[in-house]
């Protein structure tokens, strides 16, 4: 599975969609993850790529990671992927 | 119903071992939270605390406590100490079978569960310490006070996450104002800055890595702290009769329930628990000239906190001063409610206001006077102390000068 698919089935499970539902510019909103599920699917992302994700739940856009849309979020993991191998 | 006075007070937190010593770092606006240590520290994303430093259970304690004693039910007994000394009470007879002790705590024997659980998975022991389960069981610090000083009457524990000892000094409030006990020794504490009680906290991205600053735009997250708080709560004709130092007294409370969200606060569970605390005590919005916060330094507790606060007092909100301590001791979640009743005594006691330290950039969703960064010289009247816990389950206590 690629990096994008591997999201994808991770967001998809949270929001309680199918993977089919969820495209690239969809955001969290859009997908009806709250922040409980938000902090959620990052810990899920942590697991599956072993990696540590930036984030902090009480300032979400200065958290050095991007979670505008699905796209930005697998453009982040790459990135973090990268500067761990 | 009877009137219900504190006649003594004790705590041992980041910024003392004592009442006094805290009440100077809170009047000095004195920082306790600091590069925390223990074992395993290195493996947490978050590094910093509240923590209680230079407290050596070794010597204060024997053997035999020691080995039954968690860090959590060291604190309240020497928290229990300083406040039921400075009282002056002695337990005997009819007194003594009244009087009971109801403390607030969220996490049991945190540090004890995380030693014997590192020695039966980490390091695949087969054995452990034939005291473990009295020594982590949440009840063991009330257990243990009500041994030492001999209360044979109503004693529990109340577990109610952040709310926790706000909830407990209601109960014992009400025991006291119904009748049912002519004293009850009260507070609450916590012991979580371990490897797996900062692990589990680190998991909910709330907390700071840097600082707690309440209020402030810049906030970025909550701060552990750990310790303890202990009143004495007795009826006024009591305390009166053998001649008490008064510290302040406790006229009200309200408790209520958001049932709304698991961890997200809601103002309007928030609001009506402060404006039942006004009604519990018969006493007008206008005569509140402090109120303690909540104020974890989250992004969502302060905003919502403050529009509770701005909901309930209306134009009134803007001339009373609110504080959050925790920027100083770190929340000690099932303690901290307790440790900030102190804020309260030496605004009522003293007319000294605590500050919210770390105070950085004013946020228009927290236009309060938040006291920020320095202490405060005010006549106040009235107090309030606020707790919203996870759950949806808050606590306000309101006390007065007396």
């Amino acid at each position: 599975m690629s990096t994008q698919d591997k999201v994808i089935a991770i967001i998809a499970e949270q929001a309680v969609l199918e993977p089919s539902d969820v495209t690239l510019d969809s955001t969290l909103e859009d997908l009806g993850i709250d922040s409980l599920g938000l902090v959620e699917s990052i810990f899920a992302i942590e697991e599956e790529f072993d990696i540590s994700i930036p984030f902090n739940a009480n300032a979400p856009e200065q958290s050095d990671f991007d979670i505008s849309n699905v796209a930005a979020i697998i453009a982040g993991i790459d990135k973090l992927v990268l500067e761990k191998a | 119903m009877k009137r219900v006075v504190i006649t003594g007070a004790g705590t041992i937190n980041a910024l003392g071992h004592s009442v006094p010593e805290t009440l100077e770092a809170m009047r000095e606006g004195r920082c306790g939270i600091g590069e925390l240590e223990f074992r395993d520290v290195e493996r947490l994303a978050i590094r910093i605390g509240g923590q209680v430093r230079g407290f050596e259970a070794e010597g204060r304690f024997n053997r035999q406590q020691m080995s039954l004693y968690d860090r959590f039910t060291q604190f309240t007994l020497t928290a229990a100490k300083e406040a039921i000394e400075q009282s002056g009470l002695e337990f005997h007879g009819d007194l003594s079978a009244k009087a009971g002790v109801v403390l607030g705590n969220s996490g049991g024997g945190m540090q004890t569960l995380d030693e014997n659980y590192r020695s039966v998975y980490e390091d695949g022991k087969n054995r452990v310490h034939p005291f473990v389960v009295p020594k982590l069981m949440n009840n063991a610090a009330a257990g243990h006070v009500s041994m030492q000083y001999n209360l044979k009457g109503p004693s529990f524990t109340v577990s109610t996450a952040c709310a926790s000892s706000n909830h407990a000094m209601a109960q014992a409030f009400q025991m006291v104002r119904s009748g049912m006990s002519p004293a009850m020794i009260t507070g609450g504490s916590e012991s979580m800055l371990c490897f797996g009680g900062v692990k589990a906290w680190e998991g909910l991205r709330v907390m700071s890595k840097d600082a707690c600053r309440p209020f402030s735009a810049n906030r970025n997250g909550m701060v552990q702290g750990e310790g303890a708080g202990i009143f004495v709560f007795e009826e006024y004709d009591h305390a009166r009769a053998r001649g008490a130092e008064i510290l302040c007294e406790v006229i009200g409370f309200a408790m209520s329930s958001d049932a709304a969200d698991i961890v997200m606060p809601s103002k309007q569970g928030a609001a009506r628990a402060i404006s039942g605390a006004l009604q519990d005590a018969r006493i007008a919005a206008s005569e509140v000239g402090y109120i303690n916060a909540h104020g974890t330094g989250t992004a969502a507790n302060d905003k919502t906190e403050c529009a509770a606060v701005a909901d309930v007092f209306g134009p009134h909100a803007d001339s009373l001063m609110i504080s959050s301590t925790k920027s100083m001791h770190g929340h000690l979640i099932g303690g901290t409610g307790a440790v900030e009743l102190l804020a309260c005594i030496m605004a009522l006691r003293d007319g000294v206001v605590a500050p919210t330290i770390g105070y950085e950039e004013p946020d228009p969703e927290c236009n309060l006077d938040v006291v920020p960064n320095e202490a405060r010289e005010a006549k106040v009247d009235v107090a309030l102390s606020n707790a919203f816990a996870f759950g949806g389950l808050n606590a306000v206590l309101a006390l007065r000068k007396v």
